[in-house]
């Protein structure tokens, strides 16, 4: 087990840094500089500043692997993520007062759509062909297909109308005040939830309808054992091993829903922040983000790989 | 003494009326999985909608006429007007040709990637597949959204851009079931066979792996000119998609719906209303399609034997 895990980390290795030469190459390839820009508009944090001069002083004049290797540097040495190229502001900065408002809204995303998803999608599959199952079936077709953007577009213009009720505009941390902070923060959670939960839902379905044909849950079934022993104590932890799969592939969805989540709902999250840098042209900051996103992804499918360790005992116990 | 052999041969041998694949699978439908059968209905009329829009449309999609700012459901405007005065009804069955043209383009380019990055890195292996594996393992990690932004922002706003961009994304994120499919048909016998007897690669490739599996193909296009749909209309409503004033369902409800939901719901509702019907539809039918393709999941006991069961 222990040694499944350092293989899963090492193989992380040359995929992050193949993730990071992709990012830093590929922000390169824009047109439309950045330079071109704030020249036109003469706000840059410099007074009197000719092309060259602003060049230098971004560090845009040096060749590009040099460029690469400071910028590794700085990561790794100074903790330096990247400063705006805009008004020089640090990206740590905005990432600490950022980072708890998108982790926030992914979290209540997780939960609902896990609690919504697996009870569903087991009642679904044990009661199959009842009208239960077509309910389940429906909602979650539904979920696929209803786009979020539009039920959340929805959902801040109608209470306005209806009872004059629009949520707070400041961002009160859920310790300070829990009541004004979910104001906020769960319409957003659930409706990104939903939309989560209709995949999960449909998975976890299919695999345990695949999990409970199986022969050992034939075998429970005669020894006379209780219906919910059978299915959570054995059907549902075989189930949930393709189910954690998916929720895994799914993260890079969830921080896409947050992008468009946080623009309807005006959240100051990183996904506002990456759709504003990539629009501004601000370098630093996208290849930072886009940076620190990959590591975040690959950091959780380890640990989906890790958890089939924990729960699927042909990995647990290989000699 | 033994006149059955004469009877038998005067009896001329009727062979039964071969209905056509497309009747037959429609009525297969109908009877097994009848939301499949409305899901191919509501598909059809989307892209019957979106083919002849120039015929269904009473008004052009840009017909401004300021007069008509904002007007409820008439019998002129059955949809009722946008700020403009342009149809909204209209402009929704204009909406759904974009719809269809860049569902349609932007699948195919991806199956068409998807097929060759899966097929070659699954039928010949090694380092090309090593190699090509640890570079899809790295587009992976980036949020597909995130990397669409990104990329229109660097080739800008248009159709044909989006329909690139979306059919090499999803492209190279699908051409893991590929590759999966090929590494599966390449262990058959057929295959083998094949090689033995000195077919070349190519031929290989194209009349035995691409042939039998036409069934993930089929499923895999049917699921993402969905996820496409919804995805273009995302990027159109946060302004990266289809430049006004073509109408785009996601376009028109980000500009006009959002502005005006409080005058004139129907301007943020109906384009809401078209996509998610849409969606829902081609979803169902695909999912019906994927119970009667894939005879593992299907659970039944097959079309003859339900057919004898009705008797």
């Amino acid at each position: 087990m222990k040694e499944y895990t350092i293989r899963r980390l090492l193989a992380l290795i040359p995929t992050l840094f193949l993730a990071t030469l992709v990012v830093f190459f590929v922000i390169r390839l824009i047109p439309g500089d950045i330079i071109d820009q704030m020249l036109a508009e003469s706000n840059a944090f410099d007074a009197d500043i000719t092309r060259e001069r602003l060049m230098h002083s971004l560090g845009l004049d040096l060749p590009v692997h040099v460029q690469y290797f400071e910028w590794i540097k700085g990561i790794v040495l100074d903790q330096n993520l990247g400063k705006s190229l805009w008004d020089g502001r640090d990206l740590t900065d905005d990432l600490s007062k950022m980072l708890p408002v998108s982790i926030e809204l992914a979290l209540i995303a997780l939960i609902i759509s896990l609690i919504v998803a697996l009870p569903i999608g087991v009642l679904s599959a044990i009661r199959q062909e009842t009208r239960l199952d077509y309910l389940g079936r429906t909602f979650s077709i539904l979920g696929l297909s209803v786009p979020g953007f539009w039920i959340g577009t929805m959902a801040i213009v109608l209470p306005s109308i209806w009872w004059g009720w629009s949520p707070p505009i400041e961002v009160v941390s859920f310790f300070e005040d829990p009541l004004e902070n979910l104001q906020m923060f769960l319409i957003p959670g659930c409706i990104m939830g939903l939309v989560f939960s209709a995949v999960i839902m449909r998975m976890t379905r299919a695999m345990m309808l695949e999990v409970l044909r199986q022969d050992y849950i034939r075998t429970a079934w005669a020894k006379g054992a209780n219906e919910k022993i059978v299915i959570i104590r054995h059907a549902l932890k075989n189930a949930l091993i393709p189910v954690v799969t998916v929720i895994g592939l799914q993260i890079p969805e969830l921080i896409a829903g947050l992008v468009v989540m946080e623009q309807i709902f005006s959240l100051p999250g990183i996904g506002s922040l990456i759709l504003e840098s990539i629009l501004l042209r601000d370098y630093p900051f996208v290849i930072g983000l886009m940076l620190l996103m990959g590591l975040l992804i690959l950091i959780i499918n380890l640990l989906v790989d890790v958890s089939y360790g924990l729960l699927d005992p042909k990995v647990k116990f290989k000699r | 003494m033994d006149n059955r052999g004469a009877d038998v041969q005067k009896q001329p041998i009727q062979i039964a009326a071969q209905k056509g694949f497309l009747v037959s699978f429609g009525l297969r439908l109908w009877r097994e999985k009848p939301l499949g059968f409305l899901g191919a209905v509501i598909t059809l009329v989307f892209l019957l909608t979106g083919i002849f829009a120039g015929f269904l449309a009473p008004y052009g999609y840009n017909d401004i006429d300021p007069v008509k700012h904002l007007m409820p459901p008439s019998f002129e405007n059955l949809l009722g007007t946008d700020n403009l005065g342009r149809d909204l009804l209209s402009r929704v069955i204009y909406g759904a040709r974009v719809s269809v043209i860049i569902g349609l383009s932007a699948t195919t380019l991806s199956i068409v990637v998807s097929v060759f990055i899966g097929v070659i890195t699954g039928f010949f292996g090694g380092m090309v597949d090593l190699i090509l594996q640890r570079f899809v393992d790295t587009w992976m990690c980036f949020p597909g959204l995130i990397v669409l932004i990104v990329a229109i922002s660097v080739l800008g706003t248009g159709t044909w851009q989006v329909i690139v961009v979306l059919g090499l994304l999803y492209g190279i994120g699908g051409s893991r079931v590929i590759r999966g499919a090929t590494v599966s048909i390449k262990e058959n016998t057929y295959v083998q066979a094949a090689r033995m007897i000195g077919a070349s690669n190519t031929r290989v490739i194209l009349f035995h792996v691409l042939p039998n599996m036409m069934a993930p193909i089929i499923i895999l296009f049917s699921v993402r000119i969905a996820a496409v749909i919804l995805v273009e209309a995302v990027m159109s409503f946060l302004g990266l998609g289809v430049p006004p004033p073509i109408p785009s369902w996601g376009g028109m409800l980000n500009a006009q719906g959002r502005m005006y939901l409080t005058k004139a719901p129907l301007l943020g509702i109906a384009p809401g209303v078209a996509l998610a019907l849409v969606v829902y539809g081609i979803n169902v039918f695909g999912d019906a399609l994927r119970d009667i393709l894939d005879p593992r999941l299907r659970g039944g006991i097959g079309s003859f034997a339900e057919s004898v069961k009705k008797k």
